[in-house]
């Protein structure tokens, strides 16, 4: 039994020490976001926030994750109060079938929070490791610089991860 | 056909509620035509004519539009809200649709082919004309008003002197259990407040929050995770396996061992995973070595045996050709390559087996998975639920048969299956290699004289119907065998899709090489044959326009009679600045392509603009013009995601993907050994042009840009490079041969 902390809550979890992050997270906690794409570290459609950094659940063992922050897209606003990333997606209608999307989004919230203002070349750079395959690249692209204006016009409450005291 | 699924139908309306059935409305309204006569009815109402199975007003005044064909991420949820919002005069918010189920809605067949708007959009566009009329008629019954004078708003009937019925007033039980009637009083586009305009996704909200979307976020009271282990190639027998020390392992509730169907269950889901990996470890398979050569594929396919057959045949002796080219083009196996690997889950209660499924055809795969288990179809109901994207017959139907199978043998526990990567890259059907030949000569004035095609492929479709179609049916013990192959039958045909050219030719001459044998497994991949033939034609035709000093746009617009083709091409080539004699800067290069898919849905012309590095032989899309044309749009923004997806998934398969094998195994089973198109080869912008035709029929959109994406590349890398590539991957390493050649 380990405690993990996931979206601001402590979580008792019964789970093998070598268990991906990410079947915790969906098997234990019941989160929907963080998805599995091919269990390698190849895709990025698994990737969550960890004290501040992306991180690929799929390979990450749970039993390193002891006392750290665990954000996923759950902790970041709901339908009805989304966070600025979550906003610029709806408004830039930035899925297909979507499936890669929660992944990309923690790719990028990581990169807002570190580099508020980041240029078209770093955002590429940045969502690299994360793959879409219905082509919604343009509009992913769209979002990150929409969610980049939103945070530099929202108030301060909302643009930090709420998740993370 | 279509009695059993109304009765279900009827059942469940039973249940919701009954209604004031009103008999003499449906003597005074409906001319009912008879099944076989009169004129064919609009869309799938040809197969499903009662209006209910498409729109339902409920008595608390629930309006509820059931379609037959399912989400795949391409936002027909949506469309079909707006279409159907828009003819019954209802709000946009206030309507729920309900896509496939075997026992709530119409048999649609299989989502494909770019049909659902055509099919499901124009039933729902008709049914719910038909329907506002009905209630119109209604109220003018009760208001003793002339219909003429009533209008409909807001789920509601007024009369001009102030009187209104809603329509759950109005709506009486069997009011809408009529048959549909070849025409409606559809409404003028110019009057349109919700189609034609751009309306957010309803899923979408779900999807960019952590709610449960997908088919993968189900979680079911006493749900177990299970996990198959494949067998390591085509035909590898299950020789031996010691399954006692993964039943020992902890969490594990059975070993479902059927021939060469091995699969395990176990109480949560990562367990399963060890259990499937200490599974495989312990069994022994015997596998043979009958692929064939990976590099040879040209050779390999033209050589196979053939059903050949003529498919267009045009002649005029008094055109003849001076100068001729020749050309072969090939395309090797592809992979649909979803992200996320497929999922479903089962559930046997009482003799009756449910299962939750991201295929595209719930009845097809509910027929395949009754064969395999020896049931009744009746006992077998299956529900769409989304998956990961799946462009065309993945392994979602095998998903559903896997779990399926599990199910059974642990009644009344829900079984979740997911594959996992490996397996997905491995066993999916591949879309198929092709293989074209093209021939034309060139009059004195430098026009098309004679045109000869001739393309080489497998089928482009092994879905189910039948249990042979399901890996798990053909891997249990009483296997079933895999169905023998079948061209699909034009006009819109599988793999000589598109292999008919829309320009017009003096002579022209297609031939159809149906090859029955599959060395590897094949089915169908977004715009079948069409990705090949369209890239084959398109980047021809540029051949040709060399060869006759013509600018490739014109030399186009000058063989195509086809108005609506015309000005998709000209809107292209304007939006991207497309001039005569142009010359892109150094170690670029532009292109262009044209087709309408399957000569008959949606048109397509795309422009692009390619940066070459001439070191390495990196091809980059640096931006791409498209204008599309798809008759009456729905949701313009829908429309241009449809697009813009196509041509960033085309430039992923035209520079970077090749399924590999050895002679025994499928060798490329992930993201490394199967490459796709990564951030870092995104294109600068794209831009989509929509011409809008107000009125006209829908034109299917999902699938037209494969084709013109490819061939538009591989232009652009002629134009820039001075070298023709003609085999697909058009990958670093074979440019940078050509640039070096």
């Amino acid at each position: 039994m380990m405690t993990l902390k996931v979206n601001g809550r402590d979580h008792q979890v019964d789970a093998d020490p070598d268990t991906p992050l990410l079947y915790v997270l969906r098997d234990d906690i019941k989160l929907n976001a963080a998805k599995f794409g091919c269990g390698l570290g190849q895709c990025g459609s698994c990737t969550v926030i960890v004290d501040g950094r992306a991180v690929l659940s799929c390979v990450t063992p749970v039993v390193l994750l002891g006392g750290k922050q665990v954000t996923t897209l759950e902790g970041l606003g709901t339908v009805a109060e989304p966070a600025p990333i979550q906003r610029a997606f709806m408004e830039e209608q930035a899925a297909q079938c979507g499936y890669c999307i929660a992944g990309m989004m923690m790719r990028a919230q990581a990169l807002l929070l570190r580099n508020p203002k980041p240029t078209d070349a770093q955002i590429r750079a940045e969502l690299e490791p994360n793959l879409c395959r219905c082509g919604t690249h343009m509009r992913i692209l769209r979002a990150v610089h929409r969610a980049a204006r939103l945070m530099d016009t929202a108030d301060a409450s909302s643009v930090t991860d709420r998740s993370v005291p | 056909m279509n009695a059993p699924v109304v009765i279900d139908r009827r059942t469940v309306l039973a249940g919701a509620g009954a209604l004031i059935v009103s008999f003499s409305l449906r003597r005074a309204l409906a001319q009912q035509p008879k099944p076989d006569q009169g004129p064919k009815l609009p869309g799938s109402l040809a197969r499903s004519p009662y209006l209910d199975s498409w729109i339902r007003i409920d008595a608390d005044g629930t309006i509820t539009v059931f379609t037959g064909k399912v989400e795949l991420g391409q936002g027909f949820k949506t469309a079909f809200r707006q279409i159907a919002a828009e003819e019954l005069d209802v709000d946009f918010d206030a309507l729920n649709v309900v896509t496939a189920d075997t026992k709530l809605t119409a048999n649609e067949g299989y989502t494909s082919g770019s049909h659902s708007m055509q099919d499901s959009g124009t039933a729902i566009q008709h049914a719910a004309a038909q329907a506002r009329a009905l209630l119109v008629a209604e109220a003018a019954k009760r208001f003793e008003l002339p219909a003429e004078t009533l209008r409909t708003e807001n789920a509601a009937v007024s009369a001009p002197d102030g009187r209104r019925l809603t329509y759950r007033e109005l709506v009486a039980g069997d009011l809408l259990h009529v048959q549909a009637q070849s025409t409606s009083n559809l409404k003028d586009p110019a009057a349109f407040r919700v189609m034609g305009h751009k309306v957010p996704r309803v899923d979408i909200p779900a999807k960019v929050t952590g709610g449960a979307a997908y088919v993968q976020d189900m979680r079911l009271p006493g749900m177990v995770h299970a996990r198959v282990v494949r067998p390591p190639s085509y035909g590898a027998q299950l020789t031996e396996c010691d399954t006692a020390a993964v039943e020992k392992m902890p969490g594990v509730v059975k070993i479902v061992r059927d021939g060469n169907f091995l699969a395990v269950v176990a109480e949560k889901e990562f367990p399963a995973v060890k259990a499937m990996n200490a599974l495989a470890a312990a069994a022994k398979w015997k596998e043979s070595a009958k692929l064939p050569k990976q590099d040879d594929l040209t050779r390999v396919l033209t050589g196979l045996p053939s059903q050949d057959s003529t498919i267009f045949e045009r002649s005029d002796p008094s055109a003849t050709g001076a100068k001729t080219l020749e050309a072969s083009y090939s395309r090797p196996y592809q992979s649909h390559g979803s992200i996320g690997p497929s999922c479903a889950v089962a559930q046997l209660v009482d003799g009756a087996m449910t299962v939750w499924t991201h295929t595209q055809g719930v009845y097809p795969d509910r027929q395949g998975i009754a064969e395999m288990l020896s049931m009744p179809p009746a006992s077998v109901r299956l529900i769409h639920v989304e998956g990961s994207g799946c462009y065309g017959h993945n392994g979602a139907d095998d998903a559903a048969a896997d779990a399926a199978l599990i199910a059974r043998a642990i009644p009344g526990r829900p079984v979740r299956v997911q594959w996992m990567r490996e397996q997905e890259h491995a066993w999916e059907p591949y879309g198929p290699a092709m293989v074209t030949k093209l021939k034309a000569s060139l009059d004195a004035n430098g026009k098309i004289a004679d045109w000869s095609f001739a393309v080489w492929s497998n089928t482009h479709s092994m879905r189910p119907g039948g249990a042979g179609a399901l890996l798990a049916a053909q891997h249990m013990a009483q296997s079933f065998a895999v169905p023998a192959p079948k061209p699909l039958p034009l006009p819109e045909g599988g793999g000589d899709r598109n292999a008919i050219p829309i320009y017009t030719f003096p002579n022209a001459h297609v031939v159809h090489h149906f090859i029955p044998a599959m060395p590897l497994r094949v089915s169908a991949m977004r715009a079948l044959g069409a990705y090949h033939n369209v890239f084959s034609i398109e980047s021809f035709m540029d051949e040709l326009a060399a060869l006759a000093g013509a600018d490739p746009v014109q030399f186009r617009l000058d063989h195509l009679g086809d108005k609506r083709g015309r000005e998709v091409i000209e809107k292209a080539a304007q939006g991207f600045g497309w001039t005569r004699g142009q010359t892109a800067p150094l170690n670029r290069g532009y292109g262009f392509a044209f087709a309408r898919y399957k000569n008959l849905a949606a048109y397509c012309a795309i422009a692009s603009e390619v940066e070459i590095n001439r070191e390495t032989g990196r091809a980059r899309l640096v931006r791409a013009v498209a204008a599309v044309d798809a008759g009456q749009v729905v949701n313009p923004d829908g429309l241009a995601n449809q697009i813009e997806g196509a041509i960033v998934q085309s430039t992923s398969w035209t520079l970077y993907e090749t399924v590999s094998f050895d002679e025994t195994r499928i060798t490329s089973i992930d993201w490394q050994t199967y490459p796709i198109l990564r951030f870092n080869a995104v294109p600068e912008r794209i831009d989509v042009h929509i011409i809008n035709r107000p009125g006209q029929p829908f034109l299917g959109s999902g699938e037209t840009g494969q084709g013109p994406a490819a061939a538009s590349l591989a232009n652009a890398i002629a134009n820039a490079t001075g070298k023709r590539l003609r085999d697909l991957p058009l990958s670093r390493k074979r440019i940078k041969d050509a640039i070096d050649a």
